[in-house]
């Protein structure tokens, strides 16, 4: 049984950059505000102290160059995590990270890698408003040669961190806000590593499997509890990287329960959800009780009303809502009921 | 002053002299090899479009040939003659250009996207500007290494106008990285004249507002731009810092191989045409006595044979096999 410690998400991904910072002197952090201020969100807090200002760099407010440099640092032999402050800020490193960053290998024949990870937060709860909200994972998806985790606990978070460092390839980490102060078990050193591109079953069920990304996975925790009061059992996975998706374990878990509801944080038109649900079909399709669903975020910029912003991503009641119809079944009748 | 360890004057002078005939050969070496892109391009040989550097060979040469091999650069869509001068072999770029797969990145990316390892160039690029991070940021790994590399970001005039330029130059410059910025200044970017889409009184101006030691140059004559290149180097080898260097040059063809170029001023394309790179050199080389005009008709039988060579290997070379399509999509 490997040592474990409970620990903050927050903490999790700082202990992940310092134990891969002492592991490999090439590893470096870049952005804004994430040395002498710790980080907006304390993201980055005392790796400043430990490590100095040659491994923990304060960027002026250039994303493009600076991440740009970033990928220069990572063809030459360094390991750069590179911090865009808010998700919706990627939209300023598009050109880097899309025609350079992840083309690199490809168009270089591997003779140059770029072994790069960019950490960025997304997510609604912080008010933060139009600009500073969106979860626009779905963006990266489309970028060949990208590599995108969305951690949802603590472990995760660490383990990832970990196996994205020391990826050969650029890797997208989107961190939600709201799981910073989430406490979990964490591993230590090794024991910790968790790989690219495998899904895990978060909770068992037998009656419905809800495949949910990021905090999505927390919603659905708590709507399964919500839903074994009510005798139903749902079983919960999350995909843990999207880029690449683990469709084996997705299928395997719907294939023992028959219905699937996918639950995400980002929009729907041709998002994350799109994905993983086309996914179930192509390979779980003759186990479907049922077509596959979605519930996903409103795609609108998200609103900083205490009002409103709620109502933009799922949450926990509007999971439990959605499988209980899903279970009743009365939006797809049986096909002899279907007769005129 | 002279010192115990450095080589005797005329030893020195020597060097130099061999130095200059090497210069030469590489000019006209990317020149033939521009005439015959250009010539494969005419033919349909070529896949996609192709930026030749003909009459930007000082700027090519006069910089890359003053790097070590393991010094960094990162090139534009106008890259071969810095591939070339950075030490790259004709054949393989012949190969990649024609995008087959003996080329240097097996016949997939072509003349915008040429990668040499083995020689430190981080690539041409398809994006104007593109390339200037990625040589600040070999810089920063060079100097966070301690390795005493260098990198040069090669960028033409149309770059200028992008952000890329004032965000790097102000990040180099903060932290003292080893780079040299290049600006080929051949008064285009693609179709339009740099001065119809350019404000400011002087280009030169763009470095010196953070403090970078700024050099305009004749980017027709080699021995100008070797003079202010090797100042840039030097000063970025010794933990000097970034340098930007101005080098006002000409394209003797249009943005791409097959541009009619009726946007020149015939009458400008003359007077650059009389200032080409190439024969002043070999004036110099002969009044001077550094080589004679038959040392001078070896090299350029030389060359043209090495051309023709590269020319053969990559038309002889396969292409590429549908097995190759997804290698190397993740590193």
């Amino acid at each position: 049984m490997a040592e474990t410690s409970i620990s903050t998400y927050r903490s999790a991904i700082i202990d992940a950059l310092a134990e891969e910072m002492r592991n490999d002197a090439g590893v470096f952090l870049m952005g804004e505000d994430i040395g002498k201020a710790g980080g907006v969100f304390k993201q980055t807090e005392g790796l400043f102290i430990e490590f100095g200002a040659e491994r923990v760099i304060d960027t002026p407010i250039s994303e493009p160059g600076a991440f740009g440099m970033a990928v220069g640092a990572a063809m030459t032999g360094m390991r750069p995590v590179f911090e865009v402050m808010f998700g919706d800020f990627m939209t300023l490193i598009m050109d880097q990270l899309v025609n350079q960053a992840a083309k690199v290998a490809y168009m270089s024949n591997g003779q140059f890698t770029v072994p790069l990870v960019v950490r960025t937060t997304m997510g609604t709860g912080s008010s933060l408003g139009p600009q500073h909200s969106q979860s626009l994972y779905a963006w990266a998806c489309h970028v060949p040669g990208l590599k995108v985790a969305v951690p949802s606990t603590p472990a995760d978070a660490k383990g990832l961190y970990k196996s994205a460092i020391r990826d050969a390839n650029p890797v997208l980490i989107f961190e939600d806000r709201m799981l910073y102060g989430l406490k979990g078990p964490v591993a230590v050193g090794e024991t910790s590593l968790v790989p690219l591109g495998q899904a895990v079953v978060a909770r068992g069920g037998r009656d419905l499997t809800v495949v949910a990304v990021g905090r999505m996975v927390q919603h659905a925790l708590k709507a399964a509890e919500r839903l074994s009061e009510d005798g139903i059992e749902i079983e919960v996975v999350d995909p843990r990287t999207l880029l690449p998706l683990d469709v084996e374990t997705i299928a395997c878990s719907v294939r023992r329960t028959n219905r699937a509801l996918v639950v995400d944080g980002g929009a729907q038109q041709y998002g994350a959800g799109a994905e993983i649900a086309q996914s179930i079909n192509e390979a779980a399709f003759d186990w479907l009780d049922a077509p596959v669903m979605r519930l996903c975020a409103e795609n609108i910029p998200v609103p900083i009303s205490r009002t409103l912003e709620p109502l933009v991503q799922p949450d926990e009641s509007r999971i439990v809502a959605k499988v209980k119809e899903l279970l009743v079944g009365h939006r797809w009748p049986d096909r002899e009921d279907d007769s005129p | 002053m002279i010192t115990s360890s450095a080589p005797p004057a005329d030893e020195h002078d020597h060097l130099r002299r061999k130095f200059l005939v090497e210069t030469y050969r590489m000019m006209l070496l990317i020149r033939y090899f521009e005439e015959q892109v250009r010539s494969l391009s005419q033919g349909g040989l070529v896949p996609g479009l192709v930026h030749l550097c003909a009459g930007q060979e000082a700027t090519n040469a006069g910089t890359c040939m003053h790097l070590r091999k393991d010094d960094y650069i990162a090139s534009h869509h106008r890259g071969h003659g810095h591939c070339l001068a950075k030490g790259a072999r004709p054949h393989l770029l012949m190969a990649e250009i024609l995008g087959r797969q003996t080329g240097y990145c097996g016949g997939r990316s072509g003349s915008m996207h040429i990668f040499d390892r083995e020689n430190g160039n981080l690539g041409t690029n398809g994006i104007v500007g593109g390339g200037i991070p990625l040589a600040a940021g070999a810089a920063l790994s060079a100097k966070a290494r301690g390795t005493e590399q260098i990198a040069v970001a090669y960028f033409g005039d149309g770059a200028l106008n992008q952000g890329l330029v004032p965000e790097c130059m102000n990040m180099a410059a903060i932290w003292s990285l080893p780079v040299v910025f290049v600006c080929e200044n051949n008064g285009f970017g693609e179709f339009t004249a740099t001065e119809d889409v350019t404000a400011g009184q002087s280009l030169l101006s763009r470095g010196q507002v953070y403090d970078i030691p700024s050099v305009e140059v004749d980017g027709m004559d080699v021995l100008a731009v070797s003079a202010a290149f090797v100042e840039a180097r030097d000063r970025a080898r010794r933990g000097g810092g970034p340098s930007f260097l101005l080098c006002n040059t000409y394209r003797f063809g249009g943005h791409h191989a097959g541009d009619r170029q009726d946007y020149k001023s015939e009458e400008d394309a003359r007077l650059w045409r009389d200032r080409d790179p190439i024969p002043k050199l070999a004036m110099h080389l002969k009044a001077a006595e550094i080589a004679s005009p038959a040392v001078l008709q070896d090299i350029e039988a030389s060359v043209e044979e090495e051309i023709q060579a590269a020319v053969q290997f990559a038309k002889a070379s396969p292409a590429p096999e549908s097995l190759d399509l997804r290698v190397q999509l993740h590193g």
